[in-house]
């Protein structure tokens, strides 16, 4: 019976913010506004033009849309982690992928290659990773021909061609896994690396590493772009820390498996980590060091903590591993955060807390937010209440039924 | 599992005595001594759809002894576990892991699961590629884990034989191998072996040229298991007369399907393709035991319960390739859904099998979310009973009654939770893994003396 009434109570909704919706208020939620409001019980929130303009309790307002949520938790919508959400459709078609720039006609690195202009917003996983409480995440390059894999940058997965946000944000491999791709020694990382910084203070006539887009590119990424650097092992992520230091870069490193074993370093240079709180294997020679708790340390010595799946048709799959990370020591607040407010943060978005004055994207969880057996149960987006069918919503709906009369291919709604 | 017809059955006979005077790699797992347990106060799932609570389980000499009531007398040496506020499960079984031969480190050197050589491989063994020191073992112990078939994987139409392990510590895979567990038999439909093979240029390339090489593989399989028979049903004077048939590994395996000995474990994501090989299996009167991953599984739920076949299946992979793109969260309460059905949580995953018990509520939470109506008790099925039920040992194991084999985990609270943890783990009444007890949690010789020189 559930999902019928939650399908009635979302066509309801949907029914009045149609018509667009003004003001939408939002009755008797906990609000975990990860900001400095804390959590709030019982509280009532007025949106208007997307825009948060009261919170309280017994906020006596009028509004076009009217929710009472019954009490349930309420959080700032969730960071996927870095994907390819929008750059691919089914791994296994090849031309249904964007995420990587391999066979570069010129041999030299490219930096100016950006994912962003691959990126589709009507791609399935878009609703189908928003519909689990999902609002933005990273936009990632990946597995180029050399060390760069390219550009890509926060993007808000509401369906809109242009919702990319941020600051331009460059990936990098550094590790064992990716050194064949350089000759053979991630040391041949970094003298790649270092050569092209090198490329900026020389004359564009002499550049041996970047081509003129990419030098372009390159110093304005070193100026106010985010630089990731893939790296599990700790003596790579030593070097992540010398070359942010040297550069003074702003960088975050991403896997980070080993990076408890330089908690007090990776806090001093203020480097972040994007994690996936499942890692717990010798997956390689550079991941010998994997734990549990490594975002639990992590964050009980300052590093700032983010997560990710690995994924990206699963990258729903992040929650229980920031549930998992709790599990094991972190701090269930900081979690939360991880999962909502941080990333925006590191990598130059909008302020996502839950606050007057912010345009916040809200979801109503059925339950805790980072327990698996919980599940959103409304997405808000820009004020407006988000459809929360998808392709595989659909597919649920043909098949529920056990006899249906004409044949499935007739449930068509 | 009633597998097949009087006469197949019959016809086993004679080739079962072939086969046991003739089994090579023997299980040499026998579990120590432990002295008996009694764990008090709990929530008990037993794997056989109850839960009783506040109740107690009591097992000795590696079987469980009584379930629910407390005996009246206990041995003197009898050691309590008050359970209050734990929940205590089946040991949990993964019917569709690549530990070992898979193994992490996941280094070239250690690629074992997959003899990609030819379409037909059925004369290739899982155990024989199976590292016992994969780290991989203790993670999953960890999570829960007391049984686990390893499969090879799916480049091929027919992959090789699978072997069911407990997952206990050794040196060797026999050490581990669980005892008079049947032999199952990895099957590949779809993408995998038409890619695979369609790039060599050896084919198959298609969808229609995999089925082909199935019922070639058959019909070979079929020639071979009758001039067998034929030549043991010969009186003893003729028999001395006629040449013996010669031995051939890959119909060896492929004839213990059709004499019902090994059990077939189909990996098949799309529903017409399942519902083709229902039909194949009919053709060659064998038995599909399991399709393994199943995504369209649900399309197919009524399909599946009708014919016996279990669907082993994830909580919510999908898309990586076009036969997973539709793929649904509710996949496996769908499939759980008719009579008779048998819906089973599988990891094909080193990290899913860590967290089984995690996959199975996710699987459940969107059963409830849709409407359906599935217990903590129903869902713990799927990684216990049912998984037994398609290794065909659910006979010894894969649920809490007395008699069977005291596979038994203790969690710190309701496992249907990101939160909870194995805290115990037994298989055969033997305590393998304490979260509390350093001393009883394996270490792999490969994780030994790891990271010695880490500044502490």
């Amino acid at each position: 019976m559930r999902i019928y009434m939650s399908i009635v109570w979302i066509a309801l909704a949907l029914q009045s913010s149609n018509v667009f919706a003004e003001r939408l208020l939002m009755k008797n939620a906990t609000l975990m506004t990860m900001g400095a409001e804390g959590t709030l019980e019982g509280a009532d929130l007025l949106i208007e033009d997307g825009e948060i303009r009261a919170m309280g309790i017994d906020l006596q307002a009028t509004a076009d849309t009217v929710i009472d949520v019954a009490g349930a938790t309420v959080t700032p919508t969730l960071f996927a982690g870095a994907t390819a959400i929008g750059l691919v459709e089914v791994n296994a078609v090849k031309e249904s992928v964007d995420s990587s720039l391999n066979n570069s006609p010129l041999g030299k690195v490219h930096i100016e290659f950006d994912v962003r202009d691959a990126y589709s917003p009507h791609s399935s996983l878009v609703g189908i990773t928003r519909v689990e409480g999902y609002g933005y995440s990273l936009l990632m390059a990946n597995g180029a021909e050399y060390s760069v894999s390219g550009i890509g940058s926060l993007v808000e997965l509401d369906g809109r061609f242009d919702s990319f946000s941020g600051n331009d944000t460059l990936f990098i491999d550094v590790d064992g896994y990716s050194s064949g791709k350089v000759g053979g020694s991630r040391a041949a990382h970094w003298m790649l690396l270092e050569g092209m910084m090198s490329d900026l203070d020389r004359r564009p006539d002499s550049q041996e590493y970047l081509t003129q887009a990419g030098r372009k590119q390159l110093k304005e990424l070193r100026s106010e772009g985010v630089f990731v650097f893939a790296a599990n092992r700790a003596a790579d992520i030593k070097q992540v820390i010398n070359f942010t230091e040297k550069h003074r870069l702003s960088s975050v490193v991403i896997g980070a498996r080993e990076a408890w074993m330089l908690a007090s370093q990776l806090a001093d240079s203020g480097i972040a980590v994007m994690v996936n709180g499942l890692d717990n294997l010798p997956a390689d020679f550079d991941s010998l060091g994997s734990r549990l708790d490594n975002a639990a340390i992590l964050n009980d010595t300052g590093v700032t903590v983010m997560f990710t799946s690995g994924g990206t048709h699963n990258a729903r799959k992040v929650r229980q591993g920031a549930g998992t990370a709790v599990a094991y020591g972190m701090n269930y607040m900081s979690a939360l955060r991880a999962m909502t407010v941080v990333p925006s943060q590191i990598f130059g978005g909008r302020d996502r807390a839950i606050k007057v004055g912010n345009s916040t994207d809200l979801v109503v969880w059925s339950g805790d937010p980072l327990e698996i057996t919980s599940h959103a149960t409304a997405v808000i987006m820009a004020g407006q209440v988000t459809s929360m069918e998808t392709r595989q919503s659909k597919l649920l709906e043909r098949y529920l039924p056990e006899k249906p009369s004409l044949g499935r291919a007739y449930i068509n709604r | 599992m009633t597998y097949l017809s009087p006469f197949v059955a019959l016809a086993s006979a004679s080739i079962a005595t072939l086969a046991i005077a003739s089994t090579p790699f023997p299980s040499t797992y026998a579990a120590p001594d432990h002295a008996p347990v009694i764990i008090t106060n709990a929530t008990i799932l037993t794997g056989t759809g109850s839960r009783l609570d506040d109740a107690s389980i009591f097992f000795a000499n590696g079987k469980i002894v009584s379930v629910g009531e407390e005996p009246t007398a206990l041995p003197a040496d009898t050691t309590l576990i008050d359970a209050r506020g734990a929940w205590v499960t089946p040991g949990i079984i993964d019917v569709h892991s690549h530990l070992g031969v898979y193994p992490s480190p996941g280094v070239d050197a250690h690629s074992d699961g997959n003899e990609a050589t030819a379409p037909v491989t059925a004369e290739v063994w899982a155990e024989h590629s199976v590292w016992p020191q994969d780290p991989g073992f203790g993670r999953a112990l960890a999570g829960g884990i007391t049984a686990l078939q390893i499969l090879p994987g799916s480049a091929n139409l027919f992959g090789g034989r699978g072997v069911t392990l407990k997952n206990v510590a050794s040196v060797s895979y026999q050490g581990m191998k669980f005892p008079n567990a049947p032999y199952g038999l990895k099957m590949a439909c779809g993408e995998n072996p038409k890619r695979v093979y369609g790039r060599k240029g050896s084919g198959p390339s298609t969808r229609m040229g995999n089925i082909a090489g199935y019922r070639n593989a058959w019909i070979k399989a079929v020639e071979y298991r009758d001039a067998h028979e034929q030549f043991e049903a010969l009186s003893d004077e003729k028999r001395g007369e006629t040449e013996k048939p010669k031995r051939d590994l890959e119909l060896e395996t492929l004839a213990g399907v059709l004499n019902g000995d090994i059990i077939v474990h189909m990996h098949c994501y799309r529903a017409d393709e399942m519902m083709t090989i229902l039909d194949l299996a009919k053709e060659f009167n064998y038995k599909v035991g399991t399709f393994h991953h199943g995504i369209e599984a649900y399309k197919i739920a009524s399909e599946l319960a009708e014919n016996d076949v279990c669907g082993a299946l994830w909580a919510d992979w999908w898309g990586f390739k076009m036969e997973a793109y539709d793929g649904i969260q509710e996949n496996i309460a769908l499939v759980d859904r008719p009579k008779g059905s048998c819906a089973i949580v599988h990891s094909d995953s080193d990290e899913g099998i860590q967290r089984l018990n995690q996959e199975a509520a996710k699987a459940m939470a969107r059963g409830l979310k849709a409407g359906l109506e599935i217990t903590p008790e129903r869902a713990i099925q799927w990684i216990t009973s049912n998984a037994a039920k398609s290794l065909g040992i659910e006979d010894q194991t894969g649920s809490l009654q007395s008699g069977l084999m005291a596979d038994i985990v203790v969690w710190s609270g309701n496992p249907f939770s990101v939160y909870a943890k194995a805290t115990n783990v037994f298989i055969d009444g033997v305590e393998r893994f304490d979260r509390l007890d350093p001393s009883k949690q394996p270490v792999s010789d490969f994780e030994l003396g790891q990271l010695m020189e880490i500044e502490r």
